[in-house]
């Protein structure tokens, strides 16, 4: 292919990258150095209500001619890192109680990364062994039922998350049916919303649920590739189950593992439906959910879009950092094929 | 021939639907008008009479304070009319949203008391319809049955909580609105401001005192007698909670008292008493704030579709109106007398509650508050360092918004 026929098939692909991917990120690490304010202005006003008559001396934005509010942008530097990242404090928290988990995550962003972490590095394992342990199954059911069974096994896929997770919430919370069965059994009181470990259990849970789906819909495609002779010639070897599964089935279908693997550390990564869902912000928190919280509009309708800026880049350095590794084994194998 | 019949039967049926519903608004309406309000009953006693009058369609939303500021300020504005709180109306006021209503009041507002009026420098900005608080909502047959004194003090409170959870009559004694977030840092503001009278020294959150702690002590106590899942405890829990005879006391707003007696939702009709707000200390006044609810006409819309909404809100805030659901808020009205659902909001008011200081300052100190509290209600953190860091987050907050 010439180079101008490569310029032209790309040149569009390449132009929406640049709209939606580049420009977007460039805007969002631009704005983490700076605060967004309005212009304020010391004002005295008398205010009745039905409460009385009162003056009071308030900062408010000050008004143009038309009426609207002037925002301006001031360049403060690190400032919102130093402000979500906290280094001080974090010094003195480790100088008196050493490096003690409990008393770093009194710091929300330590908090917030702990979970972020062990969230992503737990559901993976599990996201991958049910979705490969599906997958085998349903390869081997009667062609008759392989349509239904793959088409329920799809269901927590399909459900939006927030819809899932509020589903789930309330079938736990209060006296829900799953609690109020969980207390008859075992006949005590049970409060799942009232302790941060078992909020955490049930978020992990919920989000192997819903993500197992996807493994196994890319595990089970790919098990049907699998060279059938190879199968047999191994059979016929005397290699049993666990042996044919180990030396013939995983190295074949491996890339797929490696991209499931991929997806998902992405995806896990920037968790927060789950917590929003189950309304469990008082008791954990996410990178991506400080964000979120950043944005969301307070009493007199201002949000900090300068730390929630600063806490996208902080989570996409994240992302990039656990997703070396793989990234680094795919491009390896590339190489290998090509020599 | 027969289906012609049918075609025509059904087409008299809607529009004698629409005539007979048409007959209840005088003013019928013809300019397309939109609202967007909070959802609870009130919201709906006067936005359903609105609709009788044609081309309207209310937005009623919980999360309304979320899309207010952003709907408002664009141009032209999402909607023609809308309803704020005693919070929010600083934040659409302050982003200079809404319209001075002077001129519309001479020429249609006749009927508005002057106590109504919201004005600032003596424009009238806000139309306030109702008044809310919080305050306690107990059932009586369970304070009889044990012999309880409707608690007047919120160690009075602890000390009846402690009686109804021996006697094991309900699930637990208390209720409360502890939800994380706006609702969490409400209590603390009403707790604190039992105990002090101001949370600002200058623009600075000064809270960190021996007020802050005592408000802390006293949050933390009550949640031992309450469901454990308290954090995800909002007013509308609450609220059933009551309905389904679960809890026996809480501090509830008064727009919710009018739930208690609706026979389809509630298990306890008849049951539950109203009270003024408990106090934090002996003599004090009660620990609760003070709102107010009403309408705002936004500054980005054309002079004959603010014209059109005044004249149609006006329609929804008629005394007739409001005085046929007397129960669904303590209306602020001459020309009727209060339902004895509003009695607990009017002595709370009486007994000297302060109204919600709403500025810029507050809404970023209640938005920390909401988010720190957590911590120290289950005990990740201890009370000095929770005061600590709500003044922490305040600084950062404020300075991030160019407050300090």
């Amino acid at each position: 292919m010439n180079k101008k026929t490569f310029l032209i098939f790309t040149m569009p692909s390449f132009m929406m990258m640049v709209f939606f991917i580049a420009i977007p990120l460039f805007l969002v690490f631009f704005q983490s150095f700076h605060f967004k304010q309005d212009i304020l202005e010391i004002v005295e006003r008398e205010k009745c209500d039905p409460f009385g008559c009162k003056t009071e001396t308030l900062k408010v934005p000050v008004l143009d001619e038309k009426g609207d509010r002037t925002k301006i942008n001031i360049w403060v530097g690190w400032e919102n890192y130093k402000n979500i990242l906290k280094f001080e404090e974090l010094n003195s928290i480790i100088k008196n109680n050493g490096y003690s988990w409990s008393a770093i995550q009194s710091i929300d962003f330590y908090q917030a990364l702990r979970f972020t972490i062990t969230f992503t590095f737990i559901t993976l394992p599990f996201v991958l062994f049910f979705g490969m342990c599906l997958a085998l199954c349903v390869n081997n059911l009667l062609n008759r039922l392989k349509g239904p069974v793959i088409f329920i096994t799809l269901l927590p896929f399909i459900i939006t998350p927030v819809i899932g997770s509020l589903s789930i919430k309330w079938l736990f919370i209060g006296d829900g049916i799953v609690t109020s069965l969980l207390e008859y059994i075992l006949e005590k009181d049970i409060a799942v919303f009232a302790k941060a470990w078992s909020i955490e259990l049930l978020v992990l849970f919920y989000r192997i649920w819903h993500t197992t789906p996807f493994a196994f819909v890319i595990f089970y495609a790919a098990l049907q590739t699998v060279d059938k002779d190879r199968i047999e010639a191994a059979f016929v070897d005397g290699a049993n189950r666990f042996q044919r599964l180990r030396y013939i089935v995983i190295p074949h279908i491996m890339p797929l593992i490696v991209f499931v693997t991929l997806i998902h550390l992405m995806d896990a990564y920037r968790v927060y439906d789950e917590i929003v869902g189950f309304g469990a912000e008082g008791f954990l928190n996410s990178l991506q959910w400080m964000t979120y919280d950043f944005l969301r509009l307070d009493d007199s309708g201002s949000r900090y879009i300068g730390r929630a800026s600063a806490t996208s880049m902080l989570t996409m350095i994240g992302i990039v950092i656990i997703l070396i590794p793989v990234l680094r084994r795919v491009f390896r194998e590339q190489k290998e094929k090509k020599n | 021939m027969k289906k012609l019949f049918i075609l025509f039967s059904v087409i008299a049926s809607f529009s004698l639907i629409g005539f007979s519903s048409a007959k209840a608004c005088e003013n019928k309406n013809d300019v397309p008008l939109t609202s967007l309000t909070s959802g609870f009953d009130a919201w709906k006693v006067v936005t359903s009479a609105m609709e009788e009058c044609g081309n309207y369609t209310p937005t009623l939303d919980q999360e309304y304070k979320d899309k207010i500021v952003a709907a408002l300020d664009s141009n032209p504005s999402q909607y023609s009319l809308a309803g704020v709180s005693a919070s929010t109306n600083v934040a659409v006021l302050d982003a200079g949203l809404t319209r001075p209503l002077d001129d519309l009041i001479a020429k249609h507002g006749g009927a508005l008391q002057d106590n109504q009026k919201v004005t600032i420098n003596g424009q009238v900005m806000a139309i306030a319809m109702m008044t809310n608080a919080q305050h306690l909502f107990y059932r009586e047959d369970i304070f009889n049955d044990l012999g309880i004194d409707v608690p007047t003090t919120y160690d009075e409170v602890i000390k009846a909580a402690k009686v109804i959870q021996n006697a094991g009559v309900v699930d637990y004694p208390l209720g409360g609105t502890f939800k994380v977030g706006w609702n969490l840092g409400e209590e603390f503001v009403n707790m604190y401001l039992g105990y002090a009278d101001t949370f600002f020294d200058g623009n600075m959150a000064a809270v960190n005192n021996a007020n802050g702690y005592e408000t802390l002590k006293m949050l933390k106590k009550l949640t031992e007698y309450m469901d454990p899942e308290y954090l995800n405890s909002d007013s509308t829990y609450v609220q059933q909670q009551f309905q389904q005879g679960k809890i026996a006391m809480a501090n509830l707003w008064a727009s919710r008292a009018g739930a208690m007696d609706n026979a389809e939702e509630s298990s306890v009709v008849g049951l539950v008493k109203f009270a003024s707000a408990p106090s934090a200390k002996k003599g004090g006044k009660p620990a609760s704030t003070l709102w107010w609810d009403g309408i705002v006409i936004p500054k980005n819309i054309s002079d004959e579709e603010a014209e059109a909404a005044f004249k149609l809100a006006m329609v929804g805030l008629d005394p007739a109106n409001l005085g046929a659901s007397p129960e669904a808020a303590p209306w602020i009205s001459n020309a009727f007398d209060p339902a004895p659902s509003n009695i607990g909001a009017v002595m709370t008011a009486k007994e000297g509650a302060a109204p919600y200081p709403a500025s810029a300052q507050m809404s970023t100190l209640h938005g920390v508050l909401g988010n720190v509290l957590p911590d120290y209600l289950t005990g990740a953190a201890t009370a000095k360092a929770t005061l600590e860091k709500i003044e922490a987050d305040y600084i950062t907050a404020a300075t991030e918004k160019g407050l300090l």
